[in-house]
């Protein structure tokens, strides 16, 4: 595990709806502090609505309107140079895109023409991102990556519709792998998959990313998943990163009461006894709430936290924490 | 016993490619199961076994090649779709596919609310929308007035599910309803699934990949794999103890939450060929362990296990399910 090859810098990014006249800011992502090492597995965990999708937009250098980048940076380092991807113009970050950096969006049909055969996808796909020179290759490198994912090279000729949902999901997977990319950002890339397709996908994450030496980041709800997998994890409530740690502490040392709960509703076999979902109901990103977010539902809330958002804490050396419980934080800020 | 619905040799194919190399692809391979009511019965399996399918049938969204669908008591003619009863309502698994970005929210409440005629005023309706939000968490204002790129998956799973209850169902088809929520939200919406069925008698079908949900909150389970049930039972009886050889396959891969018990070995999925769906004998064969020479030239039927139906050879000395249900039938 190297340098950071990705960071991002006091991120925010924002939705700003019109509605009626009246504009409307969703703030989904709120001054995020993120570093990506080289050659990592980097989860990201959260509520539904959090804002992982839109962290992982914004560190793609795919924000579009009505999403906004409102302060902050992300750097990129690329060939061993820093580059700030917001003075990128829109050809250069259609080239890094894929070949540097490759992004599956959640929702994987979104990808696919629905009326076009795969084949099609996948020929625009190479014909637009490589030469002659490396085509046959690339085509050659689609099958074999189909073949590892436990998909017949016969489905090329289907239509996306034709395919199970499981099936669309390993074709874009497959598809992000191709171009031998530095950073692979997957959106709950195994969530339609049965478990042992799933253990395959992952096994051919981790093997595309021990042989290119490249970065994964990787957002999902399957903490299994993570557990398999990711080397670190960062722990998202309300557009922000509240606990990061080693997949090791994240499951053996959950800090922040979030956390906590995240880890403790986890169903286990041969346990039927009733299993509490965190308590109260989701902030509201429109307006969300004061000091640290977590307070209305925090059992631990005392008066500091409904005020002031805590920075973060070093419980352990590569364990950090955004809570008034563990300290008023130094290092970093998380607001 | 009484049944809810009753899926009988339910068979669909589907044929793929180009008028010169055409495929055959038998999705749902002769399969029966019920769903007794105020139970909450789990499809679950590999990708692209055809459980989606199943459901779509059963719905009237796809025309089965085979097989019948009785539900309530009722065979299930061909042009009459279960679908538009008041008594199914679906879940499906992408949200964000379930609704138009161009329409609000709101207006598909509205609308079942007018297609079943639910309620007389706007002001009733709003009452009606707001309490089934309520039961997930969510409120009528939180989506007065807004398109669904305004919530998040997780959001839209649950407004859907809220509108799946207005026209109070005796049965939801449920497909990979919690893939796309975290784990905290899984189980408040698998809890809710629980309190509809003990609250309110209504029955669940529900299709997941999530087999620790699964075992939480389902009675009875089947276990899919290239268009066949391969296992049935009890979730005590399929997932604490699992019979057929693809069944431990399964329950051995789910990724335990606990990165000191990672996943051991590599697992081979390139074997795993369209070919198997046209393959004699059990399409398991080409990786179980247990293979023996039968496996590859007979189907196996489903044999009697302590109770749990499992379509394996391994088996062959218990009695075939069939005959235990006819001798159940005539005492
Ligand atoms: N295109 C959009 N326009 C307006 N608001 C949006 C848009 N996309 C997302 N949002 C809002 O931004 C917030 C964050 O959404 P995001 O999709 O990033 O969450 P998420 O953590 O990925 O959720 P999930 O786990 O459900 O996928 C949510 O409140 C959502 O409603
Ligand atoms: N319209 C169609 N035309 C041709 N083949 C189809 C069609 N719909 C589904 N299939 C095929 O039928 C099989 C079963 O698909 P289905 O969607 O039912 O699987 P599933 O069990 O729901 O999978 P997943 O868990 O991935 O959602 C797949 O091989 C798929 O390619
Ligand atoms: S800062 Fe306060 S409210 Fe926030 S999680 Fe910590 S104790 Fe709870
Ligand atoms: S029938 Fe034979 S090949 Fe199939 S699962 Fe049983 S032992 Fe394995
Ligand atoms: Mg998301
Ligand atoms: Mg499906």
């Amino acid at each position: 595990m190297g340098d950071a090859i990705l960071r991002a810098e006091a991120l925010r990014a924002f939705y700003a709806l019109d509605i009626y006249g009246k504009t409307k800011i969703i703030q989904a992502v709120n001054d995020v502090d993120l570093e990506i090492r080289e050659n990592e597995v980097y989860g990201i965990a959260g509520e539904s609505g959090c804002g992982k999708s839109t962290l992982l937009k914004a560190l793609a250098a795919a924000i579009e309107p009505p999403l906004r980048l409102m302060g902050g940076k992300v750097v990129y380092r690329v060939n061993g140079a820093e580059i700030d991807v917001a003075t990128l113009s829109q050809e250069e970050k259609r080239r890094l895109r894929m070949t540097y950096i490759a992004y599956v969006p959640q929702g994987s049909m979104s990808v696919l023409n629905p009326v076009m055969r795969i084949r099609d996808t996948y020929r625009d796909f190479i014909e637009s991102h490589l030469d002659v020179r490396q085509k046959g290759e690339a085509f050659a490198l689609a099958r074999e990556h189909l073949v590892e994912l436990g998909l017949p090279p016969k489905i090329l000729d289907a239509y996306p519709h034709q395919l199970s949902g499981g099936m669309r999901q390993r074709v874009t997977i497959a598809l992000a792998t191709l171009l031998k990319p530095r950073i692979i950002i997957g959106d709950e890339p195994t969530t339609a998959l049965d478990v042992v397709v799933q253990r395959g996908v992952v096994q051919l994450l981790r093997d595309v990313q021990s042989r290119l030496k490249n970065t994964i980041v990787l957002v999902t709800h399957d903490m299994g998943v993570h557990a398999n997998i990711a080397d670190r994890i960062g722990i998202m409530y309300a557009g922000k990163i509240v606990e990061e740690a080693s997949a090791e502490r994240i499951f053996g040392a959950p800090t922040h009461p979030y956390t906590r709960y995240l880890i403790d509703s986890l169903p286990r076999f041969g346990d039927k006894t009733p299993r509490e979902s965190v308590p109260g109901s989701p902030p509201s990103l429109a307006n969300p709430p004061s000091g640290c977010p977590f307070h209305p539902r925090c059992p631990h809330a005392m008066e500091i936290c409904k005020r002031e958002m805590p920075g973060f804490t070093r419980v352990a050396p590569d364990h950090r924490v955004a809570c008034w419980l563990v300290g008023e934080g130094s290092y970093g800020k998380a607001a | 016993m009484e049944k809810l619905l009753e899926v009988e040799n339910l068979t669909k194919i589907f044929t793929l490619g180009s008028v010169l190399s055409r495929v055959k692809i038998t999705a749902v391979d002769n399969i029966s199961f019920f769903i007794r009511p105020a139970e909450i019965f789990a499809l679950a399996g590999e990708s692209g076994c055809g459980k989606s399918t199943t459901a779509r049938i059963i719905m009237g969204f796809e025309r089965a090649t085979s097989g019948t669908i009785i539900h309530n008591g009722r065979r299930e003619g061909k042009n009459e779709k279960v679908w538009f009863t008041e008594g199914i309502q679906a879940i499906f698994q992408d949200p964000f596919a379930t609704f138009n970005p161009l329409r609000t929210v709101e207006r598909y409440f509205f609308e079942t609310i007018q297609n079943y005629r639910l309620a007389t005023s706007k002001q009733e309706a709003i009452e009606r929308i707001d309490a089934k939000l309520r039961l997930v968490g969510l409120t009528y204002d939180d989506l007065a007035g807004k398109y669904p790129s305004e919530f998040s998956g997780g959001q839209l799973q649950r407004i859907s599910i809220a509108r799946a209850l207005l026209t109070d169902p005796k049965l939801i088809i449920a497909d990979e309803p919690v893939s796309m929520v975290d784990a905290s939200l899984r189980m408040s919406i698998v809890n809710l699934f629980k309190r509809l069925r003990d609250d309110f008698g209504v029955s669940v079908l529900y299709i997941t990949h999530d087999l620790a949900t699964a075992y939480y909150v389902c009675d009875r389970i089947a276990i899919m794999f290239r268009g066949k049930i391969v296992e049935m039972g009890t979730v005590e009886q399929v997932l604490m103890a699992p019979k057929h050889p693809y069944t431990q396959l399964l329950r051995a891969s789910i990724p335990e939450a606990d990165p000191a018990r990672r996943w051991q070995g590599m697992i081979r999925l390139s074997d795993i060929e369209q070919d198997e769906y046209l393959r004699q004998g059990c399409r398991f064969a080409g990786r179980c362990p247990h293979v023996m020479d039968v496996c590859r030239r007979v189907t196996p039927p489903q044999f009697d296990v302590d109770g749990a139906q499992v379509a394996c050879h391994l088996y062959a000395e218990m009695p075939r399910s069939d005959e235990v249900l006819i001798a159940s039938q005539g005492q």
